[in-house]
């Protein structure tokens, strides 16, 4: 009796995971293979099952990584910079929003909620409302830097500030998701620490670099892991941002993910596509498992 | 004291116990330290919340007065509106986006809450491998699997007609950071509730659907609020898949809605605010769990 409730209880639990098994397995398991596959082969969607090249695509990314006007080459150098520039600003601000707004009572709630508005806005739109306020001529910015006598700025429109006026609204746009994660770990400090530390005399300078900093550790690893994530994957605001949505001017803006987009759907040029995307992966892989190798040091106080 | 940034579900319990996120020190003694810090608060707030008022400000703005460079507009007018309504097919952009967010929030309410069930309260063979099996999809980004998918879709006619929607809507159905977040849900009811129920003769769905899932009623809740805006805002995908006009989501559909109007801003604002105020609003009403949910999953669509 006992051991047909067990299988019962078995057939249970096969039947509730049915139909989210086979969602996984050909939803995500079989295309990841599938990526894999397309990546080895002259793909292009009218014609399935190109015939297999084994590693051309990498070859070709990695012969056009040293072509002076290759856009995949721009990709990559801008992707890493989009990174590098966007992960510590983001931080750092995140950072010192999350402490201000710990260290105040009133109308907390208040100013999370408005830092947290664009995170929860579409990205689209976003780049929209940008582009309005970085208009050359008529934007909003260029005419209060004309009202304060300053020269006006191309900002999306010129190829050495584009980067930069992009990293910007990215940073704005998930600014609140840092705060709220910083703030959520700044409240898992208990208070006797910064008790004893006032006690012993120690400057909010001190208490910053000696407690706050190193306890904080954990969530500062997980955020920079999730940033790097989603600054290498920059697609919605570059797509809008820059003139057509093709990475310009001269390359200057173009993400890995926008050359996916390019080659796979404008030029059909699949199997190249693929091989980016596995790149992609393999270092998101690598990033996650550093992550994991970090977090898993428990730290003990 | 142990410090992991893994530890949601814990910090979940103690955030849904003392009801919010909320600065744990208070100083309410008026100090200047305490002015400036409001000061830069609400400096940064300006910089979060103004494009959004420019934004709407400008969508109510007669073509003309973009360049006279008025902060409020002269003669507010509803004539976008009317314009982007009847030229574009706005409407029908919000209606699909609609649709297809709330097919995907309903699937993934039913199907990760069920899977994170039997993995809590079920032993099966098997168990552990499927669930890392499950867990593994976390590392694999999206961009690598919209090359096979779109080829999937293509073989089986999904990008066009009607099935449009079903090619936008399939990868999303079953999430595995849902199933992930309902498996810890679960740890919340009691074995003995089920065990009781299963003497009482009911059968094992009837004891997931009306006893197990109506007591994490909250978490599928803040699940549901997740998803719809993730979908809500969903562009990549949608944007290769929808092969016509009307099929495009809310997000696609402004990107090329752009590209018509390509210098007329009182329209583009118009079209940012139609997709941008819906949101805001479900914003302003469900801000509290939304933040708490965010502080727990940090997870974004």
């Amino acid at each position: 009796m006992k051991l047909t409730l067990r299988r019962r209880q078995i057939l249970w639990a096969y039947a509730f995971l049915a139909v989210s098994l086979i969602f996984f397995v050909a939803i995500r398991w079989y295309p990841t293979l599938l990526a894999f596959n397309i990546s080895f082969r002259d793909w292009n969607v009218f014609q399935n099952n190109g015939p297999w090249i084994g590693l051309q695509n990498y070859q070709d990314i990695w012969e056009d990584l040293f072509k002076q006007r290759s856009a995949v080459r721009a990709a990559f150098f801008n992707t890493l910079r989009y990174v590098l520039i966007g992960v510590p600003i983001q931080l750092t601000l995140g950072l010192m929003v999350a402490m201000m707004l710990n260290s105040i009572g009133r109308a907390a709630g208040f100013f999370r909620a408005a830092y947290f508005i664009p995170y929860v806005t579409s990205l689209v739109a976003v780049a929209f409302v940008w582009n309005w306020l970085y208009a050359p001529q008529t934007g909003l910015i260029n005419q209060l830097l004309l009202a304060l006598g300053l020269p006006m700025q191309g900002f999306t429109k010129s190829p050495q500030q584009a980067l930069y006026s992009i990293t910007a609204v990215a940073i704005w746009a998930s600014l609140g998701f840092t705060v709220i994660i910083f703030l959520a770990g700044l409240q898992q400090i208990p208070d006797v620490y910064y008790e004893a530390a006032q006690i012993d005399g120690a400057g909010r300078w001190q208490i910053f670099w000696r407690i706050t900093l190193p306890l904080l550790n954990p969530v500062i690893v997980y955020l920079s892991v999730l940033q790097t994530i989603g600054f290498l994957r920059m697609f919605d605001l570059v797509r809008n941002m820059s003139e057509q949505g093709q990475g310009g001017p001269l390359n200057s803006t173009t993400t890995v993910v926008l050359e996916v987009y390019k080659e796979g759907f404008g030029s059909y040029n699949m199997g190249y596509a693929a091989a980016l995307t596995v790149l992609l992966f393999l270092v998101i892989l690598l990033i996650t498992i550093f992550q994991l190798r970090v977090l898993q040091r428990r730290v003990e106080y | 004291m142990t410090i992991s940034a893994e530890s949601n579900a814990d910090r979940l319990l103690r955030i849904s116990e003392q009801g919010d996120i909320r600065p744990t020190r208070r100083r309410t003694r008026l100090s200047w330290l305490t002015v400036f810090i409001y000061l830069l608060l609400s400096l940064g707030a300006v910089v979060m919340i103004a494009p959004f008022v420019w934004m709407i400000l400008t969508s109510f703005k007669p073509g003309v007065e973009l360049i006279d460079f008025a902060f409020l507009p002269k003669n507010p007018t509803l004539d976008n509106y009317r314009l982007v309504l009847t030229t574009s097919s706005f409407g029908r952009w919000y209606l699909n986006s609609l649709f297809i967010a709330a097919v995907s929030t309903l699937s993934v309410a039913f199907f990760d809450s069920l899977v994170g069930y039997t993995f809590n309260k079920f032993e099966f063979p098997g168990k552990t491998l499927i669930f890392l099996g499950i867990l593994a999809t976390l590392m694999i980004p999206t961009e690598m699997l919209i090359i096979p998918w779109y080829n999937m879709s293509v073989q089986l006619g999904w990008h066009q007609g009607n099935l449009q929607y079903w090619g936008i809507v399939f990868p999303g159905l079953i999430t595995a950071v849902g199933i992930f977040l309902m498996r810890q849900f679960f740890d919340s009811v009691p074995n003995e509730l089920l065990d009781a129920a299963r003497i009482d003769g009911m059968n094992e769905f009837g004891i997931f659907w009306q006893i197990a899932l109506p007591l994490v009623r909250p978490a599928v809740a803040a699940l549901c609020i997740f998803n719809f805006i993730g979908n809500w805002n969903a562009y990549l995908w949608p944007l290769i898949i929808a092969s016509s006009r009307e099929f495009y989501t809310l997000p696609v559909g402004l990107s090329f809605f752009r590209g018509e109007s390509t210098t007329q801003w009182e329209k583009i604002m118009t079209g940012a605010s139609l997709a941008t105020i819906p949101l805001l609003i479900v914003f302003i009403l469900f801000q509290r769990q939304i933040i708490k949910g965010i502080a727990l999953t940090g997870l974004k669509g």
